[in-house]
């Protein structure tokens, strides 16, 4: 299981499934606590550390930065496979900040999310529509 | 630069599958890698271009396969990755044994027990909540009718009316001669507490699939145990994942580039699993166009029909008298999703759950991250 951060003596563990109530639910400074600026980070150029993150959001957010056009460089690597963390580099042309540009990742990857949601419940109302009729 | 056409895009869309290689894997839909092309994150693009088609359902709900098109892997295996290790279930996780004389032991019995899938009223599976199992932390949650659902298991094998009488007969078959020899799933009986009665209604929880083989017993043996069953999530332990499976694979493509007539077109049809490729006939337009055809009206002619029924096995590679008639590939951005769920949760609900998950990933990072301008300098 991954690293437990212990909060005001309670522990959460760091991927908490959320299915059960609302994401408000989980106290911000958790989610503070495991995103991390690695050092030697500049505006341009940034190593972030996620705990309790995998590949399931590293590859995912590693491609949707690399659509933006202000990214020269995106990687991901998990430093090693017994820890619970996931590093994520980015390197930007120009002046952009790197931390917009995550931000931007993050919000595509959300809209993204939206949309297949939307599409999946639209194809699933047809599918069975058809079903009923045939 | 002229944008390129609609060919030129599907052809790189495609992974070439070559006799001992695959090649063409990698994505290239990136700004800077095609010159004069933008490939810059547009979400009215992505909404044009993505489409979601129902394959089939099972008539139990629990096994859905669709297609996923016009996304990126890195996302698909995201949706998949989360299915399988991050959408909670519950699942039996203490066990407290009373009297267990079978010849299981105690603790494989116990494992054994996990493993069995549950279902119960969906809203109310919704509303249990996440219980932190940690004796350690002092002040942790306690086992409440809000996080932990109680079952009870209390079977004892007997001899049936005339069954000793029948084995002096030679009678061997355990069915005639023994009660609760067998202990089913369908055996644990549901024991709510407080507000489970109310919430989880008549049916209770029970096993998803009530014959599943717990244990065997003989006269005289008895088992007597108490459940305790928590929401958790496949990470900690197999028995939480919602599915048997969740996979996806590639629609395979098949182009055939010169014609394959004759005797040729049903050995290629031979090659393929039944349904992927149709032999129609030679028509005189075929005939006068390729001269693989000419004089050949009316005779078969190999035609991809379903290439979604394809295992790519790539035999039709290794004969000769196909070599560069032929080229087999799959579409990178086509995805035939498969899941196929234990019976906690119905498959269609467990996909919108698992790119419900995603995009709160996401959004837990986002408020996370803290601009560090001291060491913007």
């Amino acid at each position: 299981m991954a690293a437990k951060p212990i909060i005001q003596g309670q522990e959460f563990p760091v991927i908490t499934p959320t299915s059960i109530k609302d994401i408000d639910e989980i106290p911000v400074s958790i989610d503070q606590e495991r995103v991390h600026v690695l050092p030697g980070s500049t505006k341009t150029a940034a190593s972030f550390q996620f705990d309790g993150e995998d590949h399931t959001l590293g590859n995912a957010l590693r491609y949707i930065i690399m659509k933006n056009p202000d990214v020269e460089f995106c990687g991901y690597s998990i430093p090693h496979p017994s820890e619970a963390k996931m590093n994520i580099r980015i390197q930007s042309y120009d002046d952009a900040d790197v931390f917009d540009i995550l931000e931007k990742g993050l919000q595509d990857l959300m809209d993204m999310c939206d949309v297949v949601t939307e599409k999946f419940t639209i194809a699933r109302e047809e599918f069975h529509s058809n079903k009923m009729q045939s | 630069m002229p944008a390129p056409s609609d060919d030129v895009l599907i052809e790189r869309k495609k992974l070439k599958v070559g006799v001992e290689t695959v090649s063409n894997q990698q994505s290239t839909d990136f700004p800077g890698h095609w010159p004069g092309e933008s490939h810059e994150w547009d979400l009215n693009h992505f909404k044009n271009n993505m489409r979601i088609e129902f394959n089939h359902e099972h008539a139990n709900k629990l096994d859905l396969t669709f297609s996923l098109i016009g996304i990126d892997t890195s996302l698909a295996n995201a949706l998949r990755r989360i299915l399988i290790s991050e959408v909670p279930t519950l699942a039996i996780e203490d066990v407290f044994i009373y009297q267990n004389t079978s010849i299981i032991q105690d603790e494989v019995l116990a494992h054994r027990l996990g493993l069995v899938p549950l279902r119960g009223n969906r809203d109310a599976l919704r509303w249990l909540r996440w219980y932190q199992k940690d004796e350690e932390v002092p002040d942790h949650e306690p086992k409440s009718d809000e996080n932990c659902v109680r079952l009870s298991l209390n079977i004892e094998c007997r001899w049936k009316e005339g069954g000793l009488e029948k084995t002096k007969q030679g009678v061997t078959d355990p069915d005639e001669l023994y009660e609760n020899h067998n202990v089913y799933a369908r055996d644990f009986s549901f024991e709510p507490w407080e507000r489970q009665t109310e919430k989880f209604g008549d049916d209770g929880v029970r096993s998803s699939h009530p014959d599943i083989l717990v244990a065997k017993m003989r006269p005289g043996q008895h088992i007597e145990l108490l459940m305790h069953a928590f929401k958790g999530i496949g990470q900690d332990h197999a028995k939480f994942s919602p599915v048997a499976t969740a996979t996806y694979r590639l629609l395979p493509t098949i182009d055939i580039l010169k014609p394959i007539v004759g005797a040729d077109a049903k050995k290629f049809a031979r090659c393929f699993p039944k349904g992927v490729i149709r032999l129609d006939k030679v028509t005189s337009e075929d005939a006068s166009a390729h001269e693989e055809c000419a004089g050949k009206e009316g005779d078969a002619k190999a035609v991809v029909d379903n290439p979604s029924l394809d295992t790519v096995s790539r035999e039709c590679l290794r004969h000769p008298e196909f070599v560069d008639k032929v080229k087999l590939g799959r579409m990178r951005d086509h995805f035939i999703f498969r899941i196929e769920s234990t019976g906690q949760w119905d498959s269609d609900e467990l996909f919108l759950e698992s790119i419900r998950l995603l995009k709160v990933k996401a959004a837990r990072i986002k408020r996370g991250l803290r601009r560090i301008d001291a060491l913007v300098q």
